[in-house]
Parts: C-alpha cells; structure tokens; sequence
C-alpha cells in the first residue's frame, strides 16, 4: 500500500526537469578568478584534513566515499517544488559538514561540482571556484555551526541535524545570491539587486530547505541507529549518547 | 505460549498501525501536488518545471548583458543529457550503495573483533 502510494506520489510530482548552479560564463572574469581564490584555500584544508584521517582510520574511507556519492547524487537531482512550479536541488553539504567537518565537506563538493560542470553541462568551469564557495564553502560552513551550536544549547541530534541542513541550504543561495548580484549589477546598487535575487529565490528554495533539513536528519539519524561508533570517532556524538541509545 | 501468540498480535497491530500512519503522511503530499498543478501558473507554462537556473540565474544575468556560454562539454543535447543523468545517478547510486555495505560491513568487524577480545 505504501509503495503504491510512493508510486503515485512520484508520478505526480516527476516531470522533466532542470537544477541550478551558476552557469558557464555568466560571472565577469575578475569575479571569477576572485571565487576561486576564495574557495580553493578551503578545498586545500580539506585535502590536508582528509590524509589525516585517513591515516589515522581506516573506516574512515567509506563514510567518506558515500557521502561523496551522496553530495553528488543530490546536488545534481533537480526536485520539482510544485509551490513555485520550478525545479531546484538540495545540496548535501549541511549532512556532509556535520559528519566529516566543513573542510572535507568542501572537498566534496568540490569534486562533485567538477564532475557536473564536465559532464552534466551543470554549473561551468569559469564558475566552479563560485559554485564551490557558495556551495561548498558557505553550505558546510553554515550546516557545521548551526549543527554544534544547536548541540552545545542541548538541543536533541535528530532536530539539530534538521536545521543544520535547513541553513545550510539557505546559505547556499545567500550565498549564490551575493556571488550574482556583485557580478552582474554593473552600476545598480548591490543591496538592492541582491534582494531581487534572494526573493527571487524564496518560493523554490523555502520549501526545498525543509526537505534538505529532513533529508539531513534522516542521514544522520540512520547512522545513529547503525553505526553510533562513528559518529563518535567524528565527534559528532559523545560515547556516551551511544549507551543511551541502547 | 499465550505470551507469545499476544505479542504476535500486537507486532501485527502495530505494523497496520505503521501503514495506516504512512499512507495518511502521503496523502496530504498527493493533495498538495493535484492542488498546486492545477493553480500553479509556471507548472503550465511551455517550458514546464524550468531550473532556478533559468528562473533567476540566467534570467537576472540576461537582463544585464551577460548571456551564459556553452559548457565546455555540452551534454545538452537531445537525449544525450538524459543518458548523462542517468548514468550519473547509476554510478554515484552503485557507489553510495557500496561504501554503505562497507559501513554497516564495519560494524559486523567491530562486533567480532569485541568477541574475540571477550574471549
């Protein structure tokens, strides 16, 4: 019964379909090349973060390797939002933060962004240094401090989880919002451009932040119930919230 | 043995329960999308469910003089981006199911290795 339902609900909603990234050529040069030496600093800490460890755990690699292919499928999986009529994609990178850190988070978008950018005519490679920063960069950071700071007021994993992944996908488009506004306002005011943007963005992604909030809960919860251990070798959870758990 | 026959009876019930609560969960989405392609004037339109991309990114920069390029491998192309997609979500769905095998793989390795230990 509810796989028919599953069936139906997807039938309804599936649609061909486009996402988002700020595509090929569309920021100038100098604001390019400004993203790039933005993000790729991060991309470098997460590369260094990685090796080590990897180096000090091996079962690190696969956390690593399906979070990678998580990010990747997600953030190229254009979800129709039927409020606004239009397409858009969850990001991933609030769900990756919380469990390998902001910096290897980054990585992670990084790659994914890359193989999307080649492959998929999704984002561009002119853009790939904005897409990261706003992505990467500003989606793991917002996801990893909402997540600890929630943590720290004792707020429950699974809600804290929520809204890490909530504000990571904000952030995202805040984010991509500012990277567009200061490329294209030309001689507009910039405050003014980027609220255009932002409301522009409200009807597609207010409702797609409370299913990445809920997708990050749900990642984060199911390795909570199967692999507790992990979670607390990344500190993401206390060792003793695992006895708790039972 | 009577314990055993109640408990079977109240794991049943309790799974119909389950179902029952899943397919009232569903509804409310079935609804919203009938509802909202019905009066959702951009879910009609000729280029139905358009990305974000041409929504806002694209359409804000157009009307600013900057035009998106070509990709420098345009995929874009017919069915060509279909088979892309697809075979991208085949890949990454394969590899996510591989290392969460590895994953729940580990944990069987930690419980034999604390055995071991115990013994």
């Amino acid at each position: 019964m509810v796989k028919l339902f599953t069936c139906i609900t997807l039938l309804l909603v599936a649609a061909p379909a486009q996402a988002m990234h700020i595509s090929e050529g569309i920021l100038p040069l100098p604001w390019a090349v400004a993203w790039y030496a933005l993000a790729l600093p991060f991309v470098a800490l997460g590369i260094r973060r990685l090796n080590t460890l990897a180096k000090e755990d091996l079962s690190f690699k696969p956390l690593v390797g399906l979070l990678a292919a998580v990010v990747f499928i997600i953030s190229c999986m254009p979800v129709p939002v039927p409020t606004a009529g239009t397409c858009s994609h969850p990001c991933g990178t609030g769900m990756a933060a919380i469990l390998l850190g902001p910096y290897v988070s980054s990585l992670v978008a990084a790659v994914a962004l890359l193989l999307q950018a080649l492959f998929l005519s999704h984002g561009g490679i002119s853009t790939w240094g904005a897409n990261i920063f706003s992505m990467g960069v500003i989606g793991s950071l917002a996801g990893y401090f909402t997540f600890k700071g929630l943590r720290a007021m004792g707020v429950p994993l699974g809600l804290a989880a929520f809204f890490a992944g909530l504000q990571a996908d904000w952030a995202t488009y805040l984010a991509t919002s500012v990277e567009l506004a200061s490329g294209i306002r030309g001689s507009e005011p910039f405050l003014l451009l980027l609220e255009k943007i932002l409301l522009a963005f409200v009807p597609t992604q207010l409702p797609l932040g409370i299913l990445e909030g809920a997708m990050t809960a749900g990642m984060v919860m199911l390795l909570y119930r199967k692999r507790p251990d992990i979670l607390v070798k990344m500190r993401v959870i206390t060792a003793g919230e695992v006895q708790g758990n039972g | 043995m009577a314990r055993n026959a109640e408990k079977v009876h109240r794991d049943q019930r309790t799974g119909k329960i389950r179902k029952a609560l899943s397919v009232l969960a569903f509804l409310p989405l079935v609804t919203f999308s009938l509802v909202s392609q019905t009066f959702c004037p951009s879910a009609f339109a000729a280029d139905r469910w358009p990305g974000v991309d041409e929504t806002v990114v694209e359409k804000f920069a157009s009307e600013r003089g900057r035009e998106a390029h070509e990709p420098l491998i345009n995929t874009d192309q017919g069915d060509l981006l279909l088979f892309v997609f697809l075979l991208a979500g085949t890949i990454g769905g394969f590899a996510a199911g591989y290392y969460w095998r590895m994953l729940l793989e580990g944990k069987n390795k930690v419980a034999e290795s604390a055995k071991i230990k115990k013994l």
